[in-house]
């Protein structure tokens, strides 16, 4: 029997990795714990109210997508839609090639265009593409990928950054942060200056004013948005807000549930390309609104996953990710959300087995910003996909249910459970690796029941 | 005017009846938690009822995913206890099985009155204090106490504790990463073995760590998986039920 993907990749992440995953998830954990209750007077009142307006979303994401569209137009904002991943990296590359054919290209992070595989379509356009979020960039000179969604290289100790900035020849060596940070910030200024196209993420799009929002605290998204003459900004659909009204809730939200901070250090309003009276800013703005897959997720019994603010609280809360790392996901979106949000994007049948990579302990929904019931989906998701044979596991559980389906096979098992449970047999192996058997402790309540009356 | 000895007792506050749901775990391994659940629920002045024709609750094919092996568990089990009483499990596990995973499997039944052991005992008998008369020596104990994750579902928070707290000789003592998971989750224990064990190592080292000397918890399966790593790396911890602390106070 082969272990599960999650399982077989996560014996090959080193016990350092492990170990950064771990002192800072649960650094950034205790972060949020103590920021959202100091910023909401009720937490569960908030993220109640947040659930409850990205539930409206969904149901009327047609209707309000189409307002957005209408605003950003009247804003100056071309819009596009992309059914597609492949559709989406057309359009973009698209637009690259008629505004700077071969030219360089600056990168915000954005989880919409690592979805998508952005860089590779780009690169093989003929197009240099540079990640100016610190972690990406790290994570692209290293060709490495990203293991979380807002710390992409959470699984890095500063020691290994230090060895590649060495290795590309951005500076001495050093481990010091802030002598780090100055080395890539020197690096990434020479890419801003030169580059003709930006690309961003989007956090939240108002539907009622046409306006985009990033939220970010390095600054690359401000010079990746301006400073080039083309924004290119990829959106899921989801990421629509019907208000500007809704935003004060949404935006300190995300920032407590992802970093424990009151806000991000940089909140951008974009509403539209370089007027003519301002001397900076880009002079196309473009929004590309990306389903692949969300309108089908929406129709099925997984929608409430699309309310996903992508925080990465439930990451840091997890033990399976705290211990496996988000590489042994094998998926951009690893964790709690990854195990809910890729089987339900890209089908049962491919993913469905990222669900059981899960030990079901509920930390995911407790930290939930807009309560997304994820233990839940996680046990559908296993019915869907077991129905679905993809996941079997060589336990026998229909011989299971016949046993525990009368009282007499039970107790004629309970009473061979000694013999068996010399029998050779996967399950055993995988718990005795570690652990020892357990064997029966004390009486048999059984006995001592009947004994008594 | 002398009372007759039969109208006295029909005068005395009627003894609750709950019924005793065993757990597969304890039927199989730890029958001294049943026996240690009884002592307990019968010290608290419940009448405690055991069908024996019961078995599973039938969560481990449920979280498999082969819910008609689930359903066939289920039913039975729901026609055993659905007979009125509260059913009291030492599992929280079991309990939010029977609570939430049911109405899962079958979205028309109604709720069934399944209690978690301490949920019982403090919030539907209002006991605040163990044991209920002062009996014996206390016997010191250090306790780092492990919340079971599935007491999340069904709302326990720290009532465990609480009762514990009160325990006579009983330290509680914290550590680091709480509310971790142990790392158990069924089957999850054996198919996802490096996962599990490196997730209950992370919990153990930070128990050791707090001086504890006893690990209990409220769940058979968190502390077998546990059990089964601190007897392999013989680590110094004494494992303990929740039950088995609360009857061992009353029986020295």
């Amino acid at each position: 029997m082969r272990s599960p993907r999650v399982e077989e990749n996560a014996r090959k992440v080193s016990p350092e990795a492990t170990a950064s995953v771990r002192s800072a998830t649960a650094a950034v954990t205790l972060a949020r714990q103590n920021a959202l209750p100091a910023y909401f007077k009720d937490v569960d009142r908030a993220t109640a109210h947040a659930a409850a307006i990205k539930d409206y979303v969904l149901d009327n994401l047609g209707s309000l997508l189409e307002q957005l569209e209408g605003n950003c137009q009247a804003n100056g904002i071309q819009v596009h839609w992309a059914q597609h991943a492949a559709s989406a990296n057309k359009i973009i590359g698209d637009i690259c090639a008629r505004s700077a054919p071969g030219g360089i290209v600056v990168k915000a992070k954005s989880m919409a265009t690592e979805e998508i595989h952005l860089n590779h379509s780009l690169e093989a356009a003929g197009f240099e593409v540079v990640e100016t979020d610190l972690g990406e960039y790290v994570v692209q000179i290293d060709h490495d990928r990203p293991s979380h969604i807002v710390a992409p290289i959470i699984h890095k100790n500063r020691r290994e950054i230090a060895k590649s900035f060495e290795r590309e020849g951005l500076g001495p060596y050093t481990e010091v942060p802030e002598e780090l940070a100055m080395q890539a910030r020197a690096r990434l200024r020479e890419k801003f200056q030169s580059a003709e196209i930006g690309i961003s993420g989007v956090n939240f799009a108002v539907a009622e004013s046409g306006r985009l929002v990033l939220l970010e605290n390095e600054g690359n998204n401000r010079l990746s948005t301006t400073a080039p003459q083309v924004h290119i900004a990829v959106m899921g659909i989801e990421k629509v807000l019907p208000r500007e009204g809704d935003l004060p809730l949404f935006l300190r939200l995300l920032a407590g549930s992802a970093t424990g901070q009151k806000l991000g250090s940089y909140v951008h309003f974009i509403s539209g390309p370089r007027r003519p009276d301002e001397i900076d800013g880009p002079r196309d703005v473009h929004l590309v609104l990306l389903d692949n897959g969300r309108t089908q997720v929406m129709a099925g019994k997984y929608k409430e996953i699309l309310r996903c603010i992508r925080c990465g609280a439930c990451q840091n809360v997890c033990p399976v990710y705290r211990e496996a790392s988000g590489h042994a996901y094998g998926h951009v979106y690893a964790g709690p959300i990854g195990a809910v949000l890729a089987p339900a994007l890209e089908g049962v049948e491919k993913l469905g087995d990222l669900a059981k990579a899960s030990t079901l302990c509920g930390a995911c929904q407790e930290a939930c910003p807009v309560q997304i019931p994820i233990p839940r989906m996680l046990l559908e998701l296993r019915d869907d996909a077991y129905r679905a044979g993809v996941i079997h596991e060589g336990i026998p559980w229909g011989a299971f249910a016949f046993a525990a389906s009368s009282s007499w096979r039970w107790r004629a098992g309970l009473k061979m459970l000694p013999v068996a449970s010399t029998a050779p047999n996967p399950l055993k192996k995988g718990w005795t690796d570690s652990r020892a058997m357990p064997s029966r402790v004390g009486r048999s309540f059984r006995r001592w029941w009947n004994e008594r009356s | 005017m002398s009372v007759a000895p039969r109208e006295l007792e029909s005068l005395a506050p009627k003894k609750p009846r709950v019924r005793l749901m065993l757990t597969c775990l304890c039927d199989a391994y730890f029958g001294e938690i049943g026996i240690a659940t009884v002592k307990v629920l019968e010290h608290a002045g419940c009448e405690v009822l055991f069908d024996e024709r019961q078995t599973c609750c039938g969560q481990p094919p449920f979280n498999a995913g082969d819910w008609d092996s689930a359903r066939t568990v289920a039913d039975r089990t729901v026609e055993l206890f659905r007979t009125g009483e509260p059913i009291i499990v030492p599992s929280g596990s079991c309990t939010a099985m029977l609570r939430e995973g049911y109405p899962m499997l079958f979205p028309k039944l109604g709720r069934l009155p399944a209690f978690e052991l301490s949920e019982y005992l403090v919030r539907e008998l209002g006991i605040n204090s163990w044991p209920r008369r002062p009996l014996g020596n206390p016997k010191p104990m250090k306790i780092a106490f492990h919340r079971a994750c599935h007491g999340r579902s069904i709302g326990l928070g720290d009532v465990q504790e609480f009762l514990l707290a009160t325990v006579p000789g009983v330290e509680l003592v914290r550590f680091d990463q709480e509310e971790q998971c142990c790392g158990f989750g069924g089957a999850f224990s054996a198919t996802f073995t490096k996962v599990s064990a490196g997730i209950g190592r992370e919990k153990l080292r930070n128990i050791v760590a707090s001086g504890a000397t006893v690990l209990a918890s409220g769940d058979m399966g968190c502390l077998m998986h546990l059990g089964g790593l601190i007897e392999r790396e013989g680590i110094p911890l004494k494992v303990m039920h929740f039950a088995e602390i609360l009857a061992g106070a009353l029986s020295e």
